[in-house]
């Protein structure tokens, strides 16, 4: 394996937190191994600043696998970087050359509060869950394989839906802060799906209800969340969303409840 | 249904039906004004058949004006709407294959500029100076005199190519986008539709700018 060492500047986003004004500041990346990924040279660059006794950067990771969502911020201007498909987390230093200057910013939006430099509170991500995002029947014990048909088409889309690992890419690329992109993602992974279509219209109304009050905005359909994403969500799910949206929108019926007389 | 209107799924809804109702007229408009370039009476007795029909003048204009002010009333809530959820903006902004095309990124813009631009149109048009002629005996305006009057101005013509070019970057995005926001994407023929809008926006954009061109260069320059 070549192994080749390059030095990057880095203009970093520092902010302390929410009240306080932020400014980005620069630091010097040396001697850093291209095999290394994105978060181990950050890793080494606040190695450095502690051993300086200085405040290291702070971002958020986790399993640094691709597969858990925790991380992510902007690279000059992009979701994850340069790389489509890939988390911050598995994009690697060799895909970037010798003197390169890079711009670390956080996810902006309105509804991603900041928590702290290249940190954002990602909770109204888990409030629009908290309002659909799931199945209220019992599914019991996993089933036996093909016990319910399911064609291979739609187990297929719903899967690819809920590769959807909720970093906030699509919040963050979208010129709107829209967080439409993720929401659909779980609209469609779970309407797809026997099991969900019991509350599709419920879901959609509730979560496109509760993305809207989180102050996220409205789906310019420009692409940039989709191009963003370490998952390749497809913009096809937004399509879903709205048409669910629209049919329970004008088809809602009211709710009966014990002692209404029925 | 005033929830729907109120949320940004059923906004959007609002403006891809507005849109398509304009981008539907816009076809035909730019249809029927390509007989200018068969001769100025054609022109006039196409243009004296529209306003002797006063049902379908009068339904058209109607059906028009209110998609436009339900399109711009929408717009301006939702670019209010998504300046505010971007909250604070980034030093850069996304770049090469994740950077979003000129005529999604801009549809504000150019929409204002085309707003502008239909009034002035109108303005210079509809409500402008009216001549007179006589085609097979009958009266009508001569609205193709007016049409040459001022497209033998290269100012005008250059005013003219730049909303038309505009037009189409709004139709590109604004076409393509009717489908996404009434959830008719599909992935079949997702790059069907993808083509599409820049398909139409050429035709439509293209064969309006045909008009003012030919006017020009036959009349003004000829003369």
């Amino acid at each position: 394996m070549s192994e080749k060492n390059i030095n990057v500047t880095l203009k970093v986003w520092r902010q302390k937190n929410q009240r306080e004004e932020g400014k980005f500041k620069e630091y010097l990346a040396k001697d850093i191994s291209t095999d290394a990924s994105f978060l181990e040279m950050l890793d080494a660059v606040n190695e450095e600043l502690i051993s300086k006794g200085e405040d290291p950067i702070a971002f958020d990771h986790d399993c640094r696998e691709g597969i858990c969502g925790s991380c992510g911020f902007m690279i000059n201007g992009n979701a994850h970087g340069p790389l489509k498909s890939t988390t911050v987390c598995q994009l690697h230093m060799r895909n970037f050359k010798d003197g390169d200057y890079l711009t670390l910013e956080p996810w902006r939006a309105a509804a991603f509060p900041m928590i702290k430099d290249l940190v954002v509170d990602r909770t109204a991500l888990d409030r629009i869950i908290k309002v659909g995002g799931f199945i209220s029947v019992n599914t019991g014990n996993a089933p036996d394989g093909n016990a319910i048909p399911i064609p291979k088409t739609a187990a297929d889309e719903a899967f690819n839906a809920a590769t959807c690992i909720g970093c906030g890419a699509c919040v963050a690329s979208c010129k709107n802060a829209s967080a439409a992109l993720f929401t659909s993602a779980k609209i469609s992974h779970l309407g797809l799906l026997p099991q969900g279509q019991v509350e599709v219209e419920k879901r959609a109304l509730n979560m496109v209800g509760q993305m809207d009050r989180e102050g996220f905005g409205a789906c310019t359909s420009t692409g940039s969340c989709s191009a963003s994403c370490p998952k390749d969500i497809s913009l096809v799910n937004i399509a879903r969303m709205n048409r669910d949206y629209m049919k329970a929108s004008f088809s809602k019926k009211p709710e009966i409840h014990a002692g209404d007389g029925a | 249904m005033l929830s729907f209107i109120q949320s940004t799924v059923g906004k959007k809804y609002l403006m891809g039906l507005s849109g398509l109702i304009w981008a539907g007229f816009i076809f035909g408009h730019m249809a029927g004004n390509m007989l200018i370039l068969v001769s100025p009476d054609a022109y006039n007795v196409y243009g004296h058949a529209i306003v002797s029909n006063k049902i379908l003048l009068y339904g058209t204009e109607i059906a028009l004006v209110g998609a436009l002010v339900a399109h711009v009333i929408c717009a301006i809530f939702l670019t209010k709407q998504n300046r505010e959820s971007r909250g604070h903006r980034y030093a850069m902004n996304p770049n090469g294959q994740k950077a979003a095309s000129f005529a999604s990124e801009w549809m504000a813009i150019h929409g204002s500029v085309i707003l502008v631009f239909i009034i002035l149109h109108l303005v210079t048009f509809k409500y402008g100076p009216h001549y007179e002629t006589t085609v097979d005996g009958v009266v009508m305006r001569d609205l193709a005199k007016l049409i040459i009057e001022v497209f033998s101005q290269p100012m005008a013509v250059l005013w003219y190519l730049v909303a038309l070019v505009l037009l189409g970057f709004h139709l590109t995005h604004g076409v393509r986008s009717i489908f996404q926001s009434f959830g008719l994407l599909h992935p079949a023929y997702q790059p069907i539709i993808r083509r599409a809008g820049a398909i139409y926006a050429v035709v439509v954009a293209g064969g309006f700018i045909s008009q003012p061109v030919f006017v020009f260069l036959t009349r003004a320059v000829a003369a």
